[in-house]
This record gives structure tokens, C-alpha cells and sequence, in this order.
């Protein structure tokens, strides 16, 4: 277990409460799931890193727990009881030195400490669909929902949010113009908020800035956005809807600048790579797809049992897997008769977790991959 | 066969193409230029080994379609002729039989095919939302409806479907909104919402939504042949509850289909009455036939059509009841449409329900 949990790059949870790891390098997928026992309340509704060396993964599931599954062990390490299933689902996770944030969809946004039991409590108003930290700052959250737009607070000071934007001005026929705000994402290097809504829009906002409304907006499709992420190169956000369409929008001008095709179903949980061209997508036709953003070609595909419901891409090489950079290590010092000696041992340990086949089922991928070699050769 | 089919086409009177009604047996009356080829022709059929053309003669080099086509056909059955007398030569020894490409063989094997012993998706099966139906919760209830003022062909055929399922109302739509529509339906227990869209005086929509909270799929329906224009059809059905027959539902989204079908009609068919519901889905298309069917003895069976009979192509399945606006799609049809220098083909992807 513990060797597929470290092989991982990329980590989806399902609506079926099972937790996938899918390694793209060995183009297989894992299922990681506590006994047989599966239920539908435990349908995973947020997953989050546990420590910046992303060796923990939290799963956040639909009766209010949150279980911490370690990387490198391969199991479950924790569970948390974080409220009840009667206060709505998770709709964000997030860890500050050694305190736990979550949102729920009432609007409840809870810090846990470590050791103690009373929770910081803010409310962060009505139908909250995503709760999401800033990366620099790591005690600032922002939430936003339906007909409750962005708040970004400061958890040192929970009774306000540092900022509260206002909604657009009336359109044409002087209508109060509908907000629902699904996902949100903070631009590093600056303090800007970047939006997508359930109306199809995509919105800048800037609390530097005199003005609350929106800097920027962007419209994209006819159906609602319910995913968004920022790639490593800054200017632009990858969206994706509830068909399935992702784009690609420049964000100096808010134009599209591609599409990325593929998707059959709603897209549900979105990342981009924090420093390659890719973005993984999950959604509801139970398939992950990674696709490079400079050409928008789909690199791998894999198809997983159920409906996807959030994915956490780790900052590591998706390409080259562990083994093969101690490979290349090996190679070097080749004199020594080490290298059969693990080559071996790894190949026995594997052996025998196929046979223990009640636990984890391997799904086989299905990649379109490029110039590994070359890739190879140059790292 | 070919050739054949050509003397008959040939020979009935309506056809406005026919010259001169039987060329082979007869020498052909045709006027002194043909003389060569009229030549040829009887040689032809007396030595077919021996050719009197130049050697460089080949059979598309005739100008007269008919005589081309003949000299071709003739052509082929020597050929295999030859082929067939090479192979009985060889006798055992021969190459095995080749198989011939078709569509469905060069189909690229589909991974979301669902492995009957697999533990994960029958657990999604087994909760997913229409296991209140398939642990015996609750019957089927179903309200048939139309898009807004349909004409005669469609109300036709939403009385015959009512006919077709059991315990299905049909009523009329009256410009009512389907968000609205929804909520009374559930009140009231109905377990599916079936809309049929009209298009031009004909079906050619339907929205299967099952009710309590569960997905809606939205079908193109086409050629729907009402009771009138059935062949050879039986007397009206009956009461009885029917089987139904789900055919090539493999992937997974295929499951999903079969299960929306398969929960449109009671749990326990009545086998008195005999008659039986025919889903059966061949490259994305699902064809619907209604039968009654009798045995004649132990290996026959006689089978008449009854009920209407229609074609459905999946463009949409949308998880939720019924919102086309936000709600989310779990597969939605997406044609790819390939553009060439001056012609435009369209192509469709297959996102494939059959493998």
C-alpha cells in the first residue's frame, strides 16, 4: 500500500467515499479505501493538502468527517469529526500552522486547533460554495456563494471580512444582475481575487483597489462555471462547466484564448500543476484527464469507477515517478550489485499487494503520452 | 445477385430507365455499329478462357455502363470461381477464412465497458437513484406529456405509449413550465415524467426525467411508426404488465440507460399476457419494438408487432431532475464537425453506449 500511495501524483475523491491515487508515470490507479465497507455519506466532498510537503492528504466527506490519509504510509492516519452532515457539505479545507479550517455550505466556517476543542466560528452567510485559503497568506480565506458574494477574511479577526465586494451595477433593463459566486482562486504575487459564477462569468476583483465591484469580467459558454484554476505562468485561468467545456481565459483582456476538449460530463474538480503546462480535470463522466496547456493536447485519460467529485495535484514531477529518478541515480553506480537488489524488492512487494485483491482494485490507464525519452534525458 | 436484381429492375414497367428489357439470353437487336462488341459477347459466354482482346484491354475501358457492369460481374465469378477451385485444391492445407472488416469489428474496445464482477460500480448501482426502484420501494408511475399544443401524430402517439406502459397517464401540457410541473408530480407519486417534443406535426424529442431526485435524459426521436402504419400488426395489447428486453447496454453509461428503461415498467412481468418491451441499442441508437410473441412448440417461436415503434438517440443525460440551464451533465453528445478545403462533413464522436 504504502509504495502505491508514494508512486501517487494525483489524488481524486469520489462520490462512492473512495479515495483514488493515480500514478501517471505508471500509468496506473489506486483505490484507497478503509475496508469494504462503503457508504454514500461518506462521498467525498473536499480534498486538501495536510502539510506544505504534501504528505497528507484531508478528506473531507459528506457526514462531517475529515480523514487524514498519509501518503507515505498508505493509510488513513486520522479522522476527525468536523460538525454533522445536517449543516451541509464541506466546501473548503485548509490548514494553517497546525489548525484546521472548513466550510460549510450553511455558511459556517470553523478553525479547529490542535488539542483544544473550542472552534474559532465565523459566519460567512447563507448557500457558501466555496471556501478557498490564500497561499501567501496563509490565515486568509475567501468564501462566496449563492447571492453571497466574495468575502475575503483574516482569521485572526473573525468578526468582519477585510473585504466584502459588491455586486455589478444594474444591467440594461435596470435589473439587479444575479450573483453566485462557485469558485474562486487568489492570484499570487498580488492581492487580486479571480471569480467564476454560476452565470457564466468570470471576475477580477482587487481589494487593493478603491472600488468593490469587480475589475475585470469575462464571460465564457451559456452554462454555469463550476471550476477554476490559475496555471503556474500568471495571466491567464483555466474554467470549466457543467458541460464539460474548459477554456482557457486571457485575463488582461478577459478573452478565450483556447478550449480543451474532451470532457463529456460537468466538470467538477479542477488543478492546475503548479510549475508544468497541465491541468487536471475530474468530473461527473467518471473519467481524470490531464491536458498540457501549451498545446491543449489531452496527455492521459483515465477512467475511474465513479463519479469524481474534487482532484489534488501534487507539485511533483507527474512524469517521472520516484522510482525512476533513483533509477537514474542507480545507473550511475552501476558496479554495484544494489541495483537488481531493489529492482527486485520492489517488484516482490508489488506481487504480493495484487494478491491481497480485496482492498485495492488497479484500473489501467490509458495515456497519449510525449517524448517521455526526452523528457528524461533532460532531467 | 447483382445481376439479377438488375433484370428486375429492368423489367418492371414503371421504371423509366429500361431499353431493351432482356440483354443476356438474347442477342441484343441494337444497330450495325456494335457489331464488334455483339461479336465479343457471344464469344465471351462460348470460351471464357480465351480472350480476343488486345491484352492491354480492360473491362473499364467499355463506355456502356450496362455492358461494363455485365463484363465485370462476369469477371467476379471467375474469379472466385478460380479462388474456389485453388482452395478445395489445397484442401486442408488452405489459409483459414478470412474475416470480413465491418464496423462493429474495427470498433476500438471501449473502457467504461462494466465488468459484471466488479465491486465498485455495483456499489455505485446499488445506491445510485434508482435502487429505490430496484430494491422494490416503490412502482412505476408514469406521466406522459407534450411540448406546448401538439398535433394529432403526437397526441396518437402518447395514447399508444400509455398503452404501451403500464400504469402511464398522459396529459396535456397546456404551456405549464416543467420546473413547476416537477414538484406536483412528485407530490403526487409519480416516479418518471416523460415529455415528448414535437417538431413540424412529428415527435422528435423526448425527456425521460425520473422523479424524485433523479437524472433526466433528453432523446432525439425519430422514425416513430404509430399502430396504423404497422405491418402485419397484432390486435391492440393488453393490460398485462410485459418483459422487457435491454440489448448491448455494456458501458456504463450504457448501465444507466438500461436501468432508466428498465425502471419505466413494473418489476414482475405478467407472462399470460405474453408480450414483451424491446430496448435494443446497436452503435448509440436505441430501437424500441413492442411484441406479442407465442410459442409455437419448444424451439419456434412466432412473434407479432404491436405498438408503436421508435428510434432514440441519446443527446443528454443530466443528473437532477429536470434543468437545462444550471444543472450538471453527466454526458452530453458532442459532435465534432470536420472542415475540409470546400466540403463540410460532419462526424459525430462516439462516445459509445455498445462497445
Amino acid at each position: 500500500m504504502a509504495d502505491k500511495s508514494q508512486v501517487c501524483s494525483v489524488w481524486v475523491g469520489s462520490e462512492t467515499g473512495i479515495l483514488k491515487g493515480v500514478s501517471l508515470s505508471k500509468k496506473q490507479a489506486f483505490n484507497f479505501c478503509e475496508m469494504s465497507c462503503l457508504s454514500r455519506d461518506q462521498e467525498v466532498c473536499v480534498l486538501g493538502w495536510g502539510d506544505e510537503h504534501e504528505t497528507e492528504v484531508l478528506v473531507g466527506s459528506v457526514n462531517g468527517t475529515v480523514k487524514t490519509f498519509s501518503t507515505e504510509k498508505g493509510i488513513f492516519t486520522e479522522t476527525r469529526q468536523c460538525g454533522e452532515s445536517t449543516q451541509g457539505r464541506f466546501t473548503g479545507i485548509a490548514v494553517t500552522d497546525s489548525a484546521l479550517i472548513t466550510c460549510v455550505e450553511t455558511g459556517l466556517l470553523r478553525v479547529w486547533k490542535e488539542g483544544s476543542t473550542d472552534t474559532v466560528e465565523i459566519n460567512a452567510g447563507t448557500n457558501v460554495c466555496r471556501m478557498r485559503q490564500n497561499p501567501s497568506q496563509r490565515n486568509q480565506v475567501a468564501t462566496g456563494g449563492k447571492e453571497n458574494g466574495l468575502k475575503v477574511w483574516d482569521l485572526e479577526r473573525p468578526e468582519t471580512p477585510i473585504f466584502t465586494s459588491k455586486n455589478v451595477r444594474n444591467d440594461w433593463l435596470d435589473l439587479r444582475v444575479p450573483e453566485w459566486v462557485r469558485d474562486m482562486s487568489f492570484i499570487p504575487d498580488s492581492d487580486k481575487i479571480v471569480t467564476c459564477t454560476g452565470h457564466h462569468q468570470v471576475r477580477v476583483y482587487d481589494p487593493a483597489s478603491p472600488q468593490r465591484r469587480p475589475v475585470l469580467e469575462a464571460h465564457f459558454g451559456e452554462y454555469p462555471l463550476t471550476a477554476l484554476s490559475l496555471p503556474a505562468n500568471q495571466d491567464s485561468v483555466v474554467v470549466g462547466n457543467t458541460h464539460g467545456e474548459l477554456a482557457i481565459l486571457d485575463l488582461r483582456k478577459g478573452l478565450v484564448r483556447g478550449c480543451l476538449k474532451g470532457l463529456a460530463g460537468g466538470v467538477r474538480g479542477l488543478q492546475c500543476h503548479p510549475s508544468l503546462p497541465l491541468v487536471a480535470t475530474c468530473g461527473l463522466d467518471r473519467f481524470l484527464r490531464v491536458h498540457s496547456l501549451e498545446d491543449r493536447s489531452l496527455q492521459h485519460k483515465v477512467y475511474l469507477k465513479s463519479r469524481l467529485n474534487c482532484v489534488l495535484l501534487s507539485s511533483k514531477d507527474l512524469e517521472l515517478s520516484s522510482s525512476a529518478v533513483t533509477g537514474d541515480v542507480e545507473e550511475v553506480k552501476e558496479e554495484g550489485g544494489e541495483v537488481d537488489e531493489v529492482w527486485d524488492t520492489m517488484e516482490m512487494i508489488n506481487d504480493q499487494a495484487k494478491k491481497r485483491a480485496t482492498d485495492e482494485e488497479e484500473a489501467v490507464v490509458t495515456g497519449v503520452e510525449k517524448t517521455t525519452k526526452k523528457r528524461k534525458v533532460v532531467k | 445477385m447483382d445481376v439479377v436484381e438488375e433484370h428486375d429492375i429492368q423489367d418492371k414497367p414503371t421504371k423509366k430507365k429500361t431499353k431493351k428489357p432482356k440483354k443476356q439470353p438474347k442477342p441484343p437487336h441494337e444497330n450495325g455499329n456494335d457489331s464488334m462488341i455483339e461479336k465479343t459477347e457471344p464469344e465471351h459466354v462460348d470460351a471464357p478462357a480465351e480472350f480476343s482482346f488486345p491484352p492491354t484491354f480492360s473491362v473499364s475501358e467499355i463506355k456502356n455502363k450496362q455492358r461494363r457492369h455485365l463484363m465485370f460481374m462476369k469477371l467476379k465469378q471467375e474469379k472466385r470461381k478460380k479462388k474456389k477451385k485453388e482452395r478445395d485444391a489445397l484442401g486442408d492445407k488452405a489459409p483459414p477464412k478470412e474475416v470480413p472488416k465491418t464496423i462493429e469489428n474495427q470498433r476500438v474496445y471501449d473502457e467504461t465497458t462494466v465488468n459484471p464482477e466488479d465491486e465498485e460500480v455495483a456499489f455505485d448501482e446499488g445506491t445510485d437513484e434508482f435502487s429505490a426502484y430496484f430494491n422494490r420501494l416503490t412502482n412505476p408511475k408514469v406521466l406522459i406529456t407534450t411540448s406546448d399544443r401538439p398535433r394529432g401524430r403526437t397526441v396518437r402517439f402518447c395514447n399508444q405509449l400509455a398503452t404501451v406502459i403500464p400504469d402511464a397517464h398522459v396529459y396535456y401540457r397546456r404551456g405549464l413550465a416543467l420546473k413547476k410541473v416537477i414538484p406536483q408530480c412528485i407530490a403526487r407519486g409519480f416516479t418518471y415524467l416523460m415529455v415528448i417534443n414535437e417538431d413540424r406535426k412529428v415527435p422528435n424529442g423526448m425527456v425521460l426525467c425520473h422523479l424524485p431526485d433523479g437524472p433526466t435524459a433528453h432523446f432525439k426521436v425519430s422514425s416513430v411508426r404509430l399502430r396504423k402504419e404497422m405491418k402485419r400488426r397484432g390486435k391492440d395489447p393488453t393490460e398485462h404488465s410485459p418483459e422487457v428486453i435491454l440489448n448491448n447496454f455494456t458501458t456504463r453509461l450504457g448501465h444507466s440507460m438500461g436501468r432508466l428503461f428498465a425502471a419505466l415498467f413494473p418489476h414482475d412481468p405478467q407472462f399470460v399476457g405474453r408480450q414483451v418491451a424491446t430496448f435494443h441499442n446497436q452503435r448509440d441508437f436505441i430501437f424500441f419494438r413492442f411484441h406479442r410473441y407465442i410459442f409455437k412448440n419448444e424451439q419456434r417461436v412466432g412473434i407479432q408487432e404491436l405498438g408503436p415503434r421508435f428510434t432514440l438517440k441519446l443527446r443528454s443525460l443530466q443528473k437532477g431532475t429536470f434543468d437545462s440551464k444550471f444543472g450538471e451533465y453527466e454526458w452530453v453528445l458532442k459532435v465534432i464537425i470536420y472542415y475540409q478545403i470546400h466540403v463540410k462533413c460532419c462526424t459525430s464522436k462516439r462516445y459509445a453506449i455498445s462497445p
